[in-house]
């Protein structure tokens, strides 16, 4: 009875009689001969709950998290704080263990937390329908590519530089599926090229697709940029950062046709990049192309106020091969603790962490280029993240000071090759001045440690 | 005012409010910390920032807790009662793996951490992937895939990527009618057409009709065994040899790998690409929907498209030919040297095969944990015995409603079942005037969550049921009770469960309303 089950002999002497059968394995007749495993499954024995949680805990040991050092690790997760009324929900069971709400009369609580959590989102990115979530943030782009497929028939899609890598990588791979072509619009001087992207479109374009703030933290101006797609009928997608809405503009307001994004910032763990969710909303006239599942506000028997799965005919299970997205279920648990989130910043709590986190950056942004070796990669307005240039080896650095407790960022030059001096820092909440002052000072030894390192090799 | 009705619950009397309409103005939980740096004014250029804050709610932490555990209680879950969701494999999610998820060191691991600081974790991604890969009987394994359809998308992508290398084009993917919704949903997400295999008089495989639709149009058979009507499909030696023999891929959908560990492997029936359900064979609590995970273990012909990264171990000296050796240091963490487990960025740098990226990141690790932390109290002994059990219980739940109510709901298919099996309510529905749908909402008044219901198609009034080997023998007794005594009811008067359910929060709820007029989110005040 290792595996979490309850069968005595006696069970099994009763059940066997029941069903008619001398043995379980007659059970399993109707398996061929030719396609039997013949053998145990070769696995480690299994363990008692105590040892298997301790060689979980050594494993968790192996790792630097963010609780064992400063980090300024950002890049598309963010080490925000998760407030301890977050733990508690999303462990309760009634919200841990139910499946997706396919009986509405006993899922109550989780749909009216869908509805809820997708009136946030349409608060935020000022775009009247949300789904209930998707699997993350770059296959939400992914997604957003396709909805543009299914409502334009068009086949090509222009995506800024200035999105994260792994969504452009992600749209790379999906678009080979839709029969899309994705090409690539450049970066001039950290925003996107608006001159390039107006020589790109064309009334074949279905899509452009932007992120705000972008990859290397910049502020985009997403009003012009869509103002240039809608020219060529072309569907507006930005992949927005969802914390920083608060301060920034509404991309549902400039002119997007679809904002969808990455939520882990919203009251999820790091959890080595998952699971999370993603967010996806849209304006009104894409609600019957939406992929993903959708809650709805409706009436009971007794007219009582109630919720349910709605638009399921757009659907993989009602509608089969014509569905508008193969997506099964939404990332229900995670976007409830978005919502929580959200519910627990409030109104006013979503400007202040957006200020707080403006006013921190550009302390650590003027801080950090003041020093010796370090100036900005680019000087655009910048809310939580931005980008430096090191003169000296950007990995060395990082591991310097790595050494010194110190996660210093992001080397740019993991994802683009023109950036190979860059560094990409994050400041969230979590990072006081102090810990920025400490930024500063383990980086500029860092700094300065590599290019007399360097000076000395090249005098040798 | 008039005196409450005294037959309904106090969740049946209250409105449904939502945060948005309570609290109010000025109330929080939050408080930001201070200010710690000199404030300057104008960082965001004017049309940039926001005019009007977001209208998120305002309201006390009690406030907040209250209103979400009020709501909690507005939900049925697995922990309180039993969940025969067929094709869901509702099992017992052990508490264990909550908490070692929680641990730090995985729970705030920044998923761009220096892979030689996050070698717990890929140590443990590895293992992961060596032990499905022993379960599948497929040698290479992604965990990147997000849920089941995000593998089957993965599966279909590879295929057309192993296809293309070998200047082939193909245009179609078989499915057999009672397949999953998602499969031919995938399908046309990659690219292809749908084509659809029959099936034959013992819920099988028609081979006859596989044998006529296959031809070097196709891409690949996409296929669930045991299928979803519970049965495992005495002809998949064949069926592998028609599809290979065309030069197709064979997919196994993983949904229903919970029947056979320990008997059978999808890697031995011949099939190349395969996910797994993270969520259904390996406890991943559902959430209400999500996360999921849904691995990939493929063959290797497949194996050089797989999508990047893939974790990897280099062992010793082999790093790009150097004889660098790992350095750890007293608490055991590497301190210096290349990673022994690392993250495969490149899959072959520049010639490389690889399909890509399918999300960010390396997938869903919070999912990896629990499962892992599942298979390491198993082993291979006990993985063994949760087939066994499940395939035990659902035959035994099977002989006790044959026994109850065969005429009624008698099984659609077969004699015996796998871990799940398809009862027909058209007798029922015919004879008593009553649907399967009625016979669902009756059940939520005896505390039972319903099975799955008009699925698979292929079935007239379908009831899908899955116990899992969670469940007592107790337990399966008094659902088969329930079911036979909502019968006899029928009997004698069909319209109480025409009408049910009564005892649950709201009663039954006007879908159609829902989807003519969509009202899908709260209507703000300015």
């Amino acid at each position: 009875m290792a595996g979490y089950t309850a069968v005595t002999a006696e069970d099994l002497a009763i059940m066997l009689d029941a069903i008619g059968v001398g043995s379980i394995a007659e059970l399993f007749e109707a398996i061929p001969a030719g396609v039997r495993l013949e053998r145990p499954i070769d696995l480690p024995p299994g363990e008692p709950e105590q040892a298997v949680y301790a060689e979980l805990r050594r494993l968790a040991e192996l790792n630097t998290s963010a609780e064992d050092e400063i980090t300024f690790l950002g890049g598309g997760m963010y080490d925000h704080y998760v407030p301890a009324i977050i733990d508690m929900l999303m462990s309760r069971s009634e919200f841990l263990t139910p499946y997706t709400p396919y009986q509405p009369e006993v899922s109550q609580g989780g749909l009216q937390i869908m509805f809820e959590y997708q009136t946030a989102i349409s608060e935020l990115t000022g775009l009247p329908v949300s789904n209930a979530s998707v699997y993350e943030g770059p296959s939400a782009v992914g997604a957003a590519a396709y909805l543009a497929k299914l409502t334009n028939k068009r086949r090509k899609v222009l995506v800024s530089r200035g999105v994260h890598p792994h969504s452009r990588a992600t749209l790379d791979t999906l678009a080979v599926g839709y029969g899309m072509e994705v090409v690539e619009v450049g970066l001039d001087d950290a925003l996107t090229d608006l001159g390039a992207l107006r020589g790109a479109l064309s009334d074949d374009i279905s899509a452009v697709i932007l992120q705000q703030p972008n990859f290397l933290g910049a502020i985009e101006d997403v009003q012009a940029i869509a103002d240039a797609a809608h020219e060529h009928g072309a569907l507006v997608v930005c992949a927005a950062d969802p914390l920083t809405l608060g301060v920034l503009e509404a991309p549902g307001h400039q002119g997007v046709d679809v904002v969808v994004g990455e939520g882990q910032s919203l009251g999820n763990r790091l959890d080595f990049g998952g699971p999370s969710f993603g967010f996806f909303a849209a304006t009104e006239k894409h609600l019957r192309s939406m992929p993903g599942r959708i809650a709805g506000e409706t009436t009971d028997a007794d007219g009582r106020r109630g919720f349910v799965l709605t638009l399921q005919t757009r659907e993989q299970h009602i509608r089969r091969e014509k569905a508008t997205s193969n997506i099964c279920t939404s990332q229900a648990l995670n976007a409830l603790g978005g919502v929580v989130y959200l519910s627990w910043l409030g109104r006013r709590g979503i400007v202040e962490l957006g200020e707080l986190m403006l006013q921190r950056t550009h302390y650590a942004r003027e801080t950090l280029a003041a020093l010796d070796g370090v100036d900005k990669l680019h000087e655009r307005p910048v809310v939580r993240e931005f980008a430096l240039r090191l003169d000296a080896d950007v990995g060395r650095v990082l591991e310097r000071c790595a050494a010194a407790g110190v996660n210093a960022g992001y080397a740019l030059g993991r994802s683009y090759d023109e950036y190979g001096d860059g560094l990409l820092v994050a400041i969230t909440e979590q990072r006081s001045r102090a810990d920025i002052d400490r930024l500063a000072e383990v980086l500029a030894a860092a700094v300065a440690a590599e290019r007399a390192g360097a000076g000395a090799e090249v005098a040798a | 005012m008039s005196a409450p009705d005294a037959s309904q619950t106090k969740q049946q009397r209250e409105r449904a409010t939502t945060i948005f309409e309570k609290g109010a103005p000025g109330r929080r939980a939050f408080r930001a910390p201070d200010l710690d740096v000199p404030q300057v004014d104008g960082l965001i250029p004017e049309g940039m920032r926001r005019a009007q804050p977001p209208r998120l709610p305002e309201a006390s932490e009690p406030e907040l807790v209250r209103h979400y555990v009020n709501l909690s209680k507005r939900n049925f879950d697995l922990d309180s009662g039993f969940y025969p969701l067929g094709s869901c494999t509702m099992k017992h999610n052990p508490r264990l793996h909550e908490r070692v998820a929680a641990l730090p060191g995985h729970a705030r691991l920044h998923p761009l951490q220096d892979p030689r600081r996050a070698q717990g974790a890929l140590e443990l991604m590895f293992n992961l992937q060596e032990s499905l890969a022993e379960i599948a009987g497929l040698p290479h394994v992604s965990l990147q895939p997000s849920a089941g359809s995000h593998g089957e998308l993965a599966g279909v992508l590879l295929t057309r990527a192993y296809h293309a290398d070998r200047g082939e084009q193909r245009t179609t993917v078989l499915t057999p009618d009672s397949a999953h919704g998602t499969n031919p949903a995938t399908v046309t997400m990659a690219g292809y057409e749908v084509v659809k295999v029959a099936l034959d008089a013992a819920g099988g495989v028609d081979v006859d009709d596989l044998r006529a639709k296959a031809d070097d149009s196709v891409a690949c058979l996409m296929l669930t065994n045991p299928s979803t009507l519970g049965i495992f499909d005495p002809n998949i030696e064949e069926i592998a040899s028609i599809v290979h023999g065309v030069g197709a891929t064979l997919y196994y959908d993983g949904a229903n790998l919970n029947a056979i560990m320990g008997y059978s492997r999808p890697g031995d029936m011949g099939f190349d690409i395969v996910h797994f359900n993270l969520h259904k064979t390996f406890t991943q609590p559902h959430g209400g929907g999500g996360p999921g995970a849904g691995p990939i273990a493929v063959s290797d012909r497949i194996e050089p498209y797989l999508p990047r990264p893939q974790v990897v171990r280099r062992p010793p000296g082999a790093q790009n030919g150097s004889n660098a050796l790992h350095e750890n240091g007293a608490d055991g963490r590497l301190v210096g040297g290349p990673p022994i487990f690392d993250l495969d960025e490149d899959r072959g740098g520049r010639d490389s095969k690889s399909i890509g990226k399918l999300r960010g990141f390396q997938g869903n690790y919070g999912v990896f944990v629990r499962t892992y932390a599942y298979i390491r109290s198993l082993g291979g002994e006990g993985l063994q015995d949760v087939c066994e059990v499940a395939v035990l219980n659902a035959n035994y739940l099977l002989a006790r409603l044959r026994e109850k109510v065969g005429d009624r709901l008698p099984l659609a298919f077969g004699e015996r079942c796998m871990h799940e099996f398809v009862l027909s309510g058209a007798p029922m529905k015919k004879e008593l005037g009553i649907r399967t749908l009625d016979l669902a909402k009756r059940l939520l008044d005896h505390g039972f969550h319903p099975p799955t219901v008009y699925f698979p198609l292929v079935v007239d009034e379908a009831l899908l049921i899955e116990p899992t080997e969670t469940e007592t023998r107790e337990t399966l007794d008094a659902f088969a009770d329930a079911i036979a005594a909502i019968i006899a009811e029928a009997e004698a008067d069909p319209e109480i469960a025409r009408n049910a359910p009564y005892t649950t929060p709201v009663r039954r709820l006007d879908e159609a309303g829902a989807a003519k007029r969509p009202r899908v989110r709260e209507v703000l005040p300015q």
